[in-house]
């Protein structure tokens, strides 16, 4: 789609929970809270009335006996009656109904439309997450023989020292950022500093990966609305728009992809968003990328273009991904301090850059940041959505 | 495309539960597409190279060399007592890969490169669905 640049859809409000422990909550309940606050950003919206279909990413019904995410959301947050699916992509399933979102817009049969992800996890024991999430790998060959999630990107990791001398101090400088991006966000599930050398000292889940390698197991949810782009000044004089949308699959086994120390569908997608969008890499200003482990986020810098195969370790070595860098990512915090209630993810991402992009980022502000791009993957990387935004002109 | 057509009927269907009942039988197999000649492992209904749907079993040298791995130290409960183990993925003849546990190599002495062996005389069998006789990787 040759768009040039052109807005395919307008963000008109945005909301997210705070992510972390919501003992009491069910999740349906802490996407009540994501929903309000994006009404509440959106006063000249009506829901009952003007909200047409709403998608929902959710990765699993095993952690909360809960499927049908879909209209239980639609139903607990005053919204009965109004067409509501949930989309499953694992970690990537709201980065997905983004996605979605934007088909029905385009295809003209849903003027307004509200995407969101959630996922309630913290109630459940290690174990059982570890098993819950590992069901979004394959099954006969990677699942039965005992390999989890960690362990995907820590054979990512392994193959990536081995192949271009990045190290776990890379990893460790990466974790330490976005936990000090993280200690700006009054949302994130983890505001705290922290140390390279603490990093370094923590104890291995799968090597080279250490539990401060790891994201956050988390409770959380976020919504975004979107409506087309000609309506968007009915509603809000500061719309953010989507000018890019890519999403790609790969193998689901790891062990069958062409590449261990890249995700093609990365490649994939981002490709077919900057072309959409009619930018370059060196055009976007800020990034959320999915660091669901510190090396998927070095990954990701190389898949995304924002340097070359094999540099992720010196981009993260110059400085130029941290908050007044030349390209900050994941000001956020992202996964490993914001939090990663996998359903989530995608669109807390998006209302990262909505904050971003309309000036309401405060201490974690970028300043004249006017493009970005957000970066969702499920699993180990079978799917992935990227997105780009652009501030209002 | 066709639907697919499990050809070489009576021959074995070329499926993932026919590939585990070989290993059963003590032998490890894949599909070779009679279009293009590229060896599968998992078999699946569609060559991932030209599209073809025609497949035939093909013996595989048990010879395996390391591609990378890792040593996990947080698992399912059902591999809980195995911790800490490694896993990692392999390169067979032909080219194909598969993922497995390491067994019988010092976490120390793993090495990206090293040669090992996929075994599967010696290996665990689940008494659930899928009840499959599982392989693991072994020193030469
Ligand atoms: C890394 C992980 C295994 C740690 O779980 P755990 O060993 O059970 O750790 P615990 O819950 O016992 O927590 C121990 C301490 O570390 C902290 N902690 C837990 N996970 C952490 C993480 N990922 N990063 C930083 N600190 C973490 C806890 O807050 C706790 O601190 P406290 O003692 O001060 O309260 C778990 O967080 C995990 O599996 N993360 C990855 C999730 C994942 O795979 N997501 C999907 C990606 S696709
Ligand atoms: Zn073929």
């Amino acid at each position: 789609m040759g768009l040039n640049g052109k807005p395919l859809v307008s963000i008109i409000g945005a909301g997210m929970s705070k992510f972390g422990k919501h003992d009491g909550l069910l999740g349906r309940e802490i996407f009540g809270l994501a929903a309000t606050e994006a009404f509440s950003r959106c006063p000249k919206l009506d829901p009952k009335q003007d909200v047409k279909a709403m998608f929902i990413g959710h990765m699993g019904e095993s952690y909360e006996h809960q499927g049908h995410m879909g209209a239980t959301i639609a139903d607990w947050i005053g919204l009965r009656g109004v067409a509501a699916t949930r989309v499953e992509a694992a970690c990537g399933s709201s980065g997905a109904a983004l996605r979605t979102g934007i088909y029905a817009v385009l295809s003209g049969l849903s003027d307004v439309v509200i995407v969101g992800g959630v996922e309630k996890m913290t109630h459940r024991t290690t174990a059982e997450v570890t098993e819950y999430l590992a069901m979004a790998a394959d099954y006969p060959f990677e699942q039965f023989h005992g390999i989890t999630f960690p362990g995907l990107f820590a054979m990512m990791a392994t193959a990536h020292m081995n192949a271009y001398g990045t190290t776990e101090q890379h990893l460790a400088k990466i974790a330490s950022k976005n936990h000090h991006h993280g200690a700006l966000n009054p949302k994130a599930h983890m505001q705290k500093e922290v140390p390279v050398e603490t990093v370094m000292g923590s104890k291995y889940v799968a090597w080279p990966l250490k539990l401060y390698d790891c994201s956050l197991i988390s409770d959380g949810a976020s919504c975004i609305i979107l409506t087309k782009p000609e309506l968007a000044a009915k509603y809000t004089d500061q719309p953010v728009h989507i000018v890019g949308s890519g999403q790609a699959t790969d193998a689901i086994g790891l062990y069958e992809r062409d590449s261990l120390t890249s995700l093609q569908s990365t490649k994939l997608a981002s490709k077919a968003a900057y072309e959409m969008a009619n930018i370059k890499p060196e055009q976007v200003n800020l990034a959320e990328v999915h660091d669901c482990f510190t090396i998927a986020e070095l990954i990701a810098y190389e898949d995304l273009g924002f340097c070359a195969l094999g540099e992720g370790g010196k981009l993260v070595d110059s400085g130029a991904t941290s908050l007044g860098g030349a390209i900050p990512v994941n000001t956020s915090g992202g996964l490993k301090s914001k939090g990663h209630p996998v359903g989530a993810t995608g669109t807390a991402q998006a209302y990262e850059m909505y904050l971003q992009l309309t000036d309401q980022a405060d201490k974690r502000q970028v300043k004249d940041a006017k493009v970005g791009l957000t970066h969702n993957i499920g699993g180990s990387g079978a799917t992935a959505a990227v997105h780009i935004y652009r501030r209002d002109q | 495309m066709t639907t697919p057509t499990y050809v070489n009927t009576p021959v074995e269907p070329f499926t993932i539960e026919q590939f585990y009942k070989f290993l059963e039988q003590g032998k490890l197999m894949g599909g070779i597409c009679q279009k293009c000649k590229k060896v599968h492992l998992p078999p699946r209904p569609y060559c991932d190279k030209c599209g073809a749907d025609k497949f035939s079993w093909l013996n595989i040298s048990s010879k395996a060399k390391l591609l990378t791995y890792t040593i996990i130290n947080v698992a399912p409960q059902q591999f809980q007592n195995l911790t800490p183990y490694a896993v990692g993925i392999v390169e067979l003849a032909g080219g194909v890969r598969i993922p497995g546990m390491i067994q019988g190599v010092p976490h120390d002495q793993l090495k990206i490169g090293m040669n090992l062996q996929v075994d599967f005389g010696t290996c665990s069998q689940p008494q659930q669905w899928p009840s499959w006789q599982r392989y693991c990787f072994k020193p030469l």
